[in-house]
């Protein structure tokens, strides 16, 4: 605002009357008020001298040659646009349709002659208070309009940054359809998928508590961690704890992200889900047979890490399963009346698919048909995942260019670990980490996760918890056998897998030996039809068919030592 | 006023009884509400007998109260949730951090 245009500021005034006389009154009185005064004799050169001394107020004789006040008041008015010029007709009319008609032309006020000192001057204050206070808010609204467009200027900026460290990750697999807005970081909500080193694909939905900025700060650190742990090859649970710590530090004690963590894993057909405050996830069967996967714990950034639990469901899925991820946005969304779209809305959407129908755009069009809107707010997000073949989805690239330094090439490394860390603590990413020093493999980093995480698996599983492998294959042994494992691995002690590693450069490229030993009973490998005959068999004492074909596979050479608790790799890289 | 305040007949438990609508809006309301409660205070009651609807900045605030009242150590009970209410309590799991009646 203009803080110089003070009341008592002068004014310059046009005057209009065709009178001489009159004029020069009028003129003699408003000079004496102080003010500076642009005289017309007619409409016409009022109009001309509004347009080139641009007045403050405007006094004019309702009735003048050449152009009368009435038809001079709507080229004036016209010509002031948007700014507010008082705008006085000096009359002796009487008749309340012609003082009307003043009016409708565009005048603000009138002034009744003859001429009166003490009147021209109150209403010269007054309609100037009103031109003060219209330039006010003028002002204001144009001060408004600008900080908003900078405003979201900054968000678009923002918006690039975000996209730089909270990219779409592998959003755009053809298993995936999700329904994000491009602004809906500002409404808090976040939607990240990545692939798994050794297959699979990890996808996380958040929705931050409040809007704006704050919400868009805490989301960078979760898609940071979430990023840089799934490509290391740490699994759900871990990210979920990192990514609890980290929120619990940064956010005030009101702030949190509910979310959940779905971790698909398509060649053993599961899902490990964990859902924190989200509204119901549903598992939509291809049979069209559906569940809801409820929230079971409290959202991120709450608890402290030793309360907080990141136990992850295990749901066990056939290919053509879809999963639906929602943000409460979608139960918020609301018709005309006010009424919410709610679980009920979701329930009936999911509930009364045929069995051709994509339960995403079954969701989809139910809420465009309750909300009556093509289009919805910024803070709903909608994530579908579907059980797919995983040879027709793009994993991990084979990596940039290899380095120009030539990394490690000829090292020992052992690692063991005992006891009761076997059940809290997955070794998988250090080794990983130490393998990718070496820059032959960190382009085969996919291919080493598959191998690290078969023997680490087997070795754990069959050997240390000496779990049969051939219940997994039924649906009844698959729910006894993931219980049973967190049974006995609360209880692990006295047993040991320990890990050597030994890389040496070959004129080819290099090799990496790794040797796997477990402390359990082994297996009779002698036998065992895949390593006997070249035909592939489903299943095995201990290694299931598919690990061990995956093993050979990968491999150069695969040995198995002692009672089968002891098994060599040997694998090459090239140039 | 949307919320109002008493301390039980033993003097021990502050009561905050919220009316309408608890959201954004009663944040400064519902923060006098506890810190002014004084010292001899040993827990808290928030009575959501009135509460029509609860979001997650609401959340947020029982959040701070636990806070104050002494984090993991507080005794805070939330009661006579409408069904609304309640949901939402259980959808994040709140009945981890207090007791809900």
């Amino acid at each position: 605002m203009d803080e110089s245009a003070a009341e008592s500021d002068p004014l310059t005034i046009l005057i209009a009357d065709d009178s001489d006389s009159d004029r020069l009154i009028l003129k003699t009185l408003l000079k004496r008020l102080g003010h500076q005064v642009l005289d017309a004799a007619d409409g016409q050169e009022a109009v001309a001298l509004f347009r080139a001394g641009a007045p403050d107020i405007v006094l004019l004789d309702a009735m003048m040659p050449a152009m009368d006040g009435m038809e001079a008041a709507r080229e004036i008015k016209r010509f002031a646009g948007e700014r507010l010029v008082p705008l006085i007709f000096i009359t002796s009319l009487s008749d309340a349709e012609d003082l009307a008609r003043c009016l409708e032309a565009g005048g603000d006020g009138f002034l009744s002659k003859p001429y009166n000192r003490v009147m021209i001057k109150a209403k010269v204050n007054a309609f100037n208070r009103m031109r003060l206070m219209h330039q006010a808010l003028s002002d204001q609204r144009d001060l408004m309009h600008e900080h908003n467009r900078q405003l979201l200027e900054e968000q678009h900026v923002a918006r690039r940054v975000f996209d730089n460290v909270a990219h779409t990750g592998c959003l755009d697999a053809p298993n995936i359809r999700y329904h994000a807005s491009p602004l809906s970081v500002f409404s808090g909500d976040v939607l990240f998928a990545s692939p798994r080193p050794a297959g699979g694909m990890l996808v996380f939905t958040g929705d931050f508590t409040g809007h704006g900025l704050p919400a868009a700060i805490g989301a960078m650190p979760v898609a940071e961690t979430f990023y840089g742990m799934a490509s290391k090859g740490f699994d759900g649970s871990d990210i979920l704890r990192e990514i609890n710590q980290k929120l619990g530090r940064i956010l005030p004690k009101d702030m949190f992200c509910c979310g959940a963590m779905v971790e698909a894993d398509f060649a053993q057909n599961q899902l490990r889900i964990w859902n924190g405050g989200l509204p119901d996830g549903w598992l939509v069967h291809s049979s069209a047979a559906s569940y809801r996967l409820p929230s079971r714990h409290l959202p991120l950034g709450i608890l402290s890490a030793d309360q907080f639990n990141a136990e992850m469901e295990i749901i066990r899925t056939l290919p053509g399963d879809r999963l639906l991820l929602m943000t409460d946005g979608v139960l918020e969304c609301s018709n005309e009346e006010g009424q919410l779209f709610g679980e009920q809305g979701v329930r009936r959407a999911v509930e009364g698919l045929g069995s051709t129908r994509h339960p995403f755009d079954a969701l989809m069009t139910g809420i465009r048909r309750f909300t009556g809107h093509q289009k919805f707010g910024d803070d709903l997000t909608l994530c579908c995942l579907e059980m797919v073949d995983e040879a027709g989805l793009a994993t991990l690239t084979e990596g940039a260019a290899p380095s120009t330094l030539a990394g490690p090439t000829e090292w020992k490394c052992v690692y063991e670990i005992q006891g009761s860390t076997l059940g809290e603590f997955s070794p998988l990413p250090l080794m990983l980490h130490i393998c990718m020093e070496v820059p032959g493999l960190r382009r085969k980093s996919g291919e080493i996760y598959t191998l690290l995480s078969e023997l680490y698996n087997n070795a754990l599983e069959h050997g240390v918890l000496d779990l049969p492998s051939d219940w997994k294959y039924t649906p009844e042994g698959f729910g006894r056998y993931y219980s049973e494992r967190a049974t006995r691995l609360g209880k692990v002690s006295g047993h040991y897998i320990r890990f050597s590693f030994h890389h040496e450069p070959m004129q080819w490229g290099g090799r990496l030996r790794v040797v796997c030993e477990d402390s359990g009973q082994g297996f009779d490998f002698q036998s065992h039809p895949v390593l006997q005959a070249t035909e592939m068999a489903q299943s095995g004492p201990r290694y299931s068919g598919r690990g061990l074909i995956l093993l050979k596979r990968l491999a150069e050479s695969i040995r198995f030592h002692e009672q089968g608790n002891r098994v060599e790799i040997a694998y090459d890289w090239y140039f | 006023m949307p919320i109002q305040t008493r301390r039980s007949h033993d003097g021990q438990t502050q009561i905050i009884k919220i009316e309408g609508r608890f959201d954004f809006s009663t944040h400064q309301a519902f923060r006098d509400a506890y810190e002014h409660g004084g010292k001899d205070v040993c827990g808290y009651v928030v009575d959501l007998s009135e509460a029509t609807y609860l979001d997650s900045s609401a959340l947020g605030m029982l959040l701070l109260l636990r806070d104050h009242a002494g984090g993991d150590n507080a005794s805070i009970v939330i009661e006579n949730c409408n069904n609304d209410v309640r949901k939402i309590l259980t959808i994040s799991n709140f009945e981890q951090l207090f007791t809900i009646r």
